[in-house]
């Protein structure tokens, strides 16, 4: 399978996850607002966070069984950064309330300006960043 | 009451397919996440693919959520109406795209990694939990605001 049929299925499948998501149930598939709900302790009715997360983490594992060959991770930044990334990514998604999924495919598709908006800058923002990491403050 | 609600393992499901597409498309790959927001270097579009393929799937079940006006299960959710664009929403977005382009690595991501027992996954998500805990003082000691109940 080629890089550019992995990324149409490989997306397809993000966005057909965020279709029944929104049909069988009425909640977004946004990853930091589950997450965030989860860590704060919304527990009770919200059990349907948890039971998204287990599937998120189960992924690698049934992608292994399906014999597909783990993805590459290569990171070269050390983990005192890894962790700071960590904490910017976090407080950011929770203050913007929205990441990648919650904004930039639901909130797109959901036809909103706002989470337009968001994912702009959160793109911009990230390619700046990796600017002056790769390339250097001008 | 409507005929079809949605057993609490089909979220599961849910999250696997999610977790599938993320792996499948690349998107828990570090370096090719950075070699998509390098835009002055080799850049490699393909993310954008990704993110196109997601929303070409889910816009239109966006669509007809919103003329159907409920769910298949008979029930009415209301999607989020808060459209104004305000500060924190620029602010945060701006921060998490900081961390974002020192990583490589956003929160569907970051689960996905903790859960094929990455380190660098697990530190990353550590500092994740951290800073979602930061937020919650953030909001109560600075902003002043009580912590809004999320939707059920």
């Amino acid at each position: 399978m080629n890089l550019y049929m992995q990324a149409i299925i490989g997306g397809g499948l993000i966005g057909l996850s965020a279709a029944l998501l929104l049909l069988f149930s009425g909640r977004i598939a946004g990853v930091s607002g589950i997450l965030g709900s989860v860590v704060v302790g919304a527990w009770g009715r919200r059990a349907w966070r948890v039971y998204f997360l287990i599937g998120l983490l189960a992924a690698p594992l049934v992608y292994g069984l399906l014999g597909m060959p783990a993805p590459q991770i290569d990171m070269t930044i050390n983990n005192f950064v890894l962790l700071l990334a960590g904490v910017l990514v976090g407080f950011g998604t929770r203050l913007g309330v929205g990441c990648t999924s919650g904004h930039g495919v639901c909130g797109i598709s959901n036809l909103s300006w706002r989470s337009l908006v968001a994912t702009l800058i959160f793109m911009g923002a990230g390619a700046l960043t990796v600017y002056i990491m790769r390339h250097g403050v001008v | 009451m409507g005929w079809f609600e949605m057993p609490p393992m089909m979220y599961g499901i849910v999250g696997l397919m999610f977790g599938l597409g993320l792996m499948i498309s690349g998107m828990t790959d570090p370096s090719r996440v950075l070699a998509f927001l390098d835009v002055a270097g080799d850049w490699n579009p393909l993310l954008a693919l990704v993110m196109a393929s997601a929303i070409a799937v889910a816009l239109p079940a966006y669509s007809y959520y919103k003329r159907r006006g409920m769910l298949f299960g008979g029930n009415t959710l209301p999607l989020p109406e808060t459209r104004t664009i305000t500060r924190p929403l620029l602010i945060g977005s701006a921060i998490f795209g900081i961390g974002w382009g020192l990583s490589g690595i956003c929160p569907g991501p970051a689960v996905v990694l903790v859960g094929s027992g990455n380190l660098q996954g697990i530190i990353f998500t550590v500092g994740m939990v951290a800073g979602i805990v930061a937020h919650v003082f953030f909001e109560k000691r600075v902003l002043g605001n009580k912590p809004v109940p999320e939707d059920v």
